[in-house]
């Protein structure tokens, strides 16, 4: 396993961002995590990086427990792992020129001289599809689709093993992300690096991810291989939120029911308790007030589920019970 | 690919002087400033050779107007205008730059570490900043001419120390906001060193407010070295300088306009230069600022 989170709890202050959460990533793989905001998948991949000291919970990088590693002990590890930012924007230094930021990390690890850093630099920004003529601009000169192949350069140059992408398209123009997100793809096949890929949009991740893991308020609530977990979602909130990505098929679009969830993400600092999502969720009985459902596996096919309605014989139907 | 791989690097170091030099010359206005600072820093270091003795008196002569003998006429004890305009820019410009240089190099270290590293570290430099702004600044400077002595050296350690909370200030609000910038979590990521991340990221990206708060300190200073002359704590007559001039002139303003014209367009045009050429600095540092 090149990632493995074991019960992994962050919180700030009151705030439980994540409240006992474990995935893992094998080699080569893709995980899409998925979440509304606020949901807390920000801060797993903060955590992964380091940028900010888990509060409990286990953190193993390549099979080394980075947990409650110090920012000097944490440094040469991060050969194996980068990260691409949400923001376009504020994730590029506006002093330095595309040529340095994305040979900082070579810089850093000490990997090229000077003079075969501005060749590694050439060839990866090329691999991202930028021209060489970018190298002496500035990221203001740039477009937002253009900062984020910068970003992904960055992240990329030094081969790491595993790769964290925090929403990388969803500041995006819609036009210009599904480049980027064929770009993201290419390259994982190309060189073959895990990937943490955190978004809002599940759609986002059904043609990315080999698994995709569904979060809310801080915990996972089901996960499973991308295609199970698109034709047979078990968790009502999976559910609903599958239901509120539209199809290109317009005839499908029109017989799709749409699970409209009521009311917001409930506060983070006072989650509900028995199971997290009983305020919004329209099948909730008595048992999901009171008890809080364990991660399990009934149906036994690497699909775990939270929630009490799924059961060996048993899948809840969310759009059915309207 | 081999292409790409054969095009040499283009960012070093001389290039990128090179570089902000260009952008720099094409403005008039910073150009403007530096010729005007330039030209001060220029009166300061030759002045004194070409002008006569700044202390000496003619008597028969005190309060002239503008002549031939004295282009730019005489004061109250018939000394040249002239001269101690020329000498007093020494004075009057080590009092503005090194004043706020001083306060640069002490203040902005800590507001870096202050800003960045919060913990325990910050709440204290803060406080201390607050107990430094409480304190009035002329019982500090008086207290400190009665340890080294009335002087120069006196005149710049007040006004330093003076100006210390307000650049701790600026520099710790702007890390403050920077440090929570993706680019710093980027550059965590990319394996840089705290030394690193503050020199090439967050004190670059700090620097504007901090070259606007020089440009308007420098001047400041330069009118504070007078209050301190003033009082007897900073140069001693006969020593001239802008400021001793500017005070002394208040009392002849009526009969001799001039003893106070030629002080005051000089901390005038002084303010310009530095103005001028921190707005240019501040431009040209900032890449965003186009073309």
């Amino acid at each position: 396993m090149i990632l493995e989170i074991d019960n992994l709890v962050k919180h700030y202050g009151q705030v439980r961002a994540v409240d006992g959460l474990s995935l893992s990533i094998g080699q080569g793989e893709v995980l899409g995590l998925v979440g509304e905001s606020g949901s807390g998948k920000s801060t797993v991949g903060k955590c992964v990086l380091r940028l900010t000291e888990p509060t409990s919970g286990g953190i193993r990088l390549d099979g080394r427990d980075i947990t409650h590693l110090s920012r000097r002990a944490m440094r040469p590890l991060r050969r194996d792992v980068h990260m691409v930012f949400q923001d376009p924007y504020s994730s590029l230094n506006p002093r330095f020129t595309i040529e340095q930021i994305v040979g900082e990390p070579l810089l850093h690890h000490g990997i090229a001289s000077r003079r075969e850093a501005g060749g590694r630099v050439a060839a990866m920004l090329e691999q991202v599809g930028l021209r060489p003529e970018m190298r002496s601009r500035f990221p203001h000169e740039l477009s937002g689709g253009q900062r984020q192949r910068v970003g992904l350069a960055r992240a990329l140059i030094l081969e790491p093993k595993l790769v964290v992408a925090d929403e990388p398209v969803s500041a995006l123009d819609v036009s210009v992300q599904a480049s980027v997100l064929n770009l993201i793809t290419d390259l994982q096949r190309e060189m073959g690096f895990s990937c943490l890929f955190i978004t809002h949009d599940l759609s986002v991740v059904e043609f990315l991810a080999d698994r995709v893991a569904v979060m809310y308020l801080g915990k996972i609530v089901e996960s499973g291989p991308t295609a199970q977990i698109f034709a047979e979602p078990r968790h009502p909130y999976t559910q609903a939120l599958l239901s509120a990505a539209p199809v290109a098929d317009p005839v499908r679009q029109r017989e799709r029911r749409r699970i409209v969830l009521g009311g917001d993400v409930p506060s983070p600092v006072d989650p509900p308790a028995g199971c997290r999502f009983h305020t919004r969720c329209p099948l909730a009985y008595d048992a999901c007030r009171t008890s809080e459902p364990a991660l399990t596996d009934p149906r036994t096919s690497g699909h775990p589920v939270a929630c009490h309605l799924v059961t060996a014989d048993h899948v809840p139907d969310a759009a059915v019970n309207r | 690919m081999a292409d790409a791989l054969a095009v040499p690097v283009t960012t070093g170091r001389a290039d990128r002087r090179r570089r902000l030099w260009r952008r720099f010359r094409r403005r008039p206005m910073p150009m403007a400033g530096l010729v005007l600072v330039a030209g001060f820093l220029l009166l300061a270091l030759l002045g004194p050779l070409l002008t006569g003795d700044p202390s000496a008196q003619d008597y028969t002569a005190t309060l002239a107007p503008p002549s031939g003998a004295h282009p730019l006429g005489t004061d109250d004890l018939g000394r040249d205008a002239l001269a101690r305009i020329a000498h007093g820019a020494q004075v009057s410009l080590q009092a503005g730059v090194l004043s706020t240089l001083l306060a640069m190099v002490i203040g902005i270290p800590i507001g870096l570490v202050a800003g960045f590293y919060r913990r325990w570290l910050d709440p204290v430099v803060m406080r201390l900043v607050d107990v430094t702004l409480a304190f009035p600044f002329l019982v500090f400077a008086v207290g400190l001419a009665a340890i080294i002595g009335p002087s120069l050296k006196g005149v710049v350690l007040a006004l330093g120390f003076s100006q210390l909370p307000a650049v701790i200030r600026i520099t710790r609000g702007e890390v403050l906001a920077i440090r929570e910038m993706d680019y710093v979590a980027a550059a965590i990521a990319d394996g840089a060193t705290d030394r690193h991340i503050l020199l090439r990221y967050v004190l670059p990206n700090c620097s504007s407010p901090l070259i606007v708060q020089a440009t308007v300190a420098i001047p400041a200073a330069i009118i504070g070295e007078s209050t301190l002359s003033f009082l007897g704590l900073g140069v001693q007559p006969p020593t001239p300088s802008w400021g001793v001039m500017l005070t002394t002139a208040q009392q002849y303003l009526d009969v001799a306009p001039w003893l106070a014209i030629w002080p005051g367009l000089m901390i005038a045009l002084a303010t310009l230069g530095f103005n001028l050429l921190g707005d240019g600095l501040r431009d040209v540092l900032d890449p965003r600022s186009g073309r």
